[in-house]
């Protein structure tokens, strides 16, 4: 495969998909300002039914407000067009939920620029921080980073991550086709960017515990999670690929 | 008395239904179409149902009559997906156009934000204030730094790249 070394990152935009997150989005808006005064925020609104685009708009961060619900898959393919328009070239994801530490975004962008990754995964089990997930979701979750590492050609430890940098090909990539499906914008954007020829990289960030509930850790829910993700990640194996779209996609 | 006249009659009105709610636009000819074929077959079994039988004979199949059910289950089978695929392109049409309305409220928030104050205009404004939301009208004009109001219009360079804040 051609190797060429992607552009270097000069503009950075922090995309928090939010739904109903009226509660913790402050906090969040808060602390990556606080950590990162320099960047740019975009906070999609994804057709929440409280008061999260206000909020937003009052903390200062640019926001898309989404007539209705697309979901997170949705949300980001929304925001990677907002960054291809207003020529951004390098996109990263946080959970509105203040589930990432935005301190780690430096990471994600060193890592970047170390490894010339296209798309670099904030992942949780990668070493640092103390998230543990137990029992048969932790199995499933493992299974699916085997079958993806392999895939990928690298060694990623947790697919599921929304803590993603995506540099300027992945963002002209996706801006243009970002699945909407349940884990789309995961498993299957990572499938998608591998295909195009992109390189996928991760690095060990610390996660918090979410503000709202612990993830479930029923067995039921573990399989079907796994179910529907062998499934998503079938489909999208054997769709054709994308190929990297040219400079004009605006 | 045979049960084909009525069949037949039934059949003729489905037809007039169908071509009437194509006239009326209220039926797309690539959904019509697959109905109007199979009310043809029917009309052509109905007038001479010596058809069945022989085809019936024809693809092995021993009574005429569960050739019949198959087909119009297979029929309806397929009717169904491509239903199901018009749903999913719809969709998808319906996932672009949101997107592209949120782009472009973004941009008419900001060209219509008097210059140098913080846009006033919510989208959800009046509707907020409709459900006696108060603090979304009184807060919006405080408490945002106007530097950071307009990020898109900032002509952002290579210097404030935060690697460089990371890499000390």
């Amino acid at each position: 495969m051609l190797r060429v070394q992607p552009p270097a990152i000069t503009r950075v935009l922090i995309v928090l998909p939010a739904w109903n997150e009226q509660e913790a989005l402050p906090g969040v808006l808060d602390e990556v300002h606080t950590a990162l005064p320099d960047m740019d925020v975009l906070v999609v609104n994804d057709g929440s039914s409280d008061r999260t685009s206000q909020v937003a708009r009052e903390c200062g961060a640019a926001v898309l407000d989404l007539p209705v619900n697309l979901g997170v898959g949705g949300a980001m393919r929304a925001g990677f067009k907002y960054a291809v328009r207003e020529g951004y070239d390098a996109v990263i994801q946080l959970d509105a939920d203040g589930q990432h530490d935005p301190r780690n975004v430096g990471d994600l962008l060193v890592a970047a620029r170390e490894t010339g990754a296209d798309v670099v995964i904030g992942a949780r089990f990668a070493g640092t921080g103390s998230y543990q997930a137990r029992g048969p979701r932790r199995w499933a979750m493992r299974s699916l980073s085997t079958v993806l590492s392999r895939l990928v050609g690298t060694r990623l430890t947790d697919t599921t991550s929304g803590f993603k940098l995506s540099g300027p090909r992945a963002v002209r990539l996706f801006a243009a086709n970002y699945p909407a499906e349940y884990l789309g914008d995961t498993i299957e954007s990572l499938v998608i960017a591998h295909r195009a020829g992109l390189t996928v990289r991760q690095v060990g960030v610390e996660m918090r515990p979410r503000s709202g509930g612990e993830p479930s850790q029923s067995p039921v829910k573990a399989a079907v999670f796994l179910a529907r993700a062998g499934l998503a990640l079938a489909v999208a194996l054997t769709r054709p690929g994308t190929p990297l779209p040219g400079e004009a996609v605006r | 008395m045979s049960g084909y006249p009525f069949a037949l009659a039934l059949c003729g009105i489905t037809l007039t239904f169908i071509v009437y709610l194509l006239r009326s636009r209220r039926l797309r000819e690539k959904y019509a179409a697959i109905w109007l074929v199979v009310l043809v077959i029917v009309i052509v079994l109905g007038a001479f149902p010596r058809v069945l039988f022989r085809v019936a004979t024809i693809v092995g199949v021993e009574t005429p009559t569960n050739l019949l059910f198959a087909a119009s289950l297979v029929v309806l089978l397929l009717v169904c997906i491509q239903l199901s695929t018009e749903i999913s392109q719809l969709e998808e049409e319906t996932r672009t156009i949101a997107e592209e309305l949120a782009l472009l409220n973004r941009r008419v928030e900001l060209l219509s934000a008097p210059a140098g104050r913080p846009s006033p205009v919510e989208p959800d404004g009046l509707a907020a204030a409709a459900l006696g939301d108060r603090t979304s009208a009184d807060a919006s004009p405080l408490g945002v730094p106007a530097a950071r109001e307009e990020p898109v219009l900032e002509d952002r360079s290579v210097e404030d790249s935060p690697l460089e804040d990371r890499a000390r």
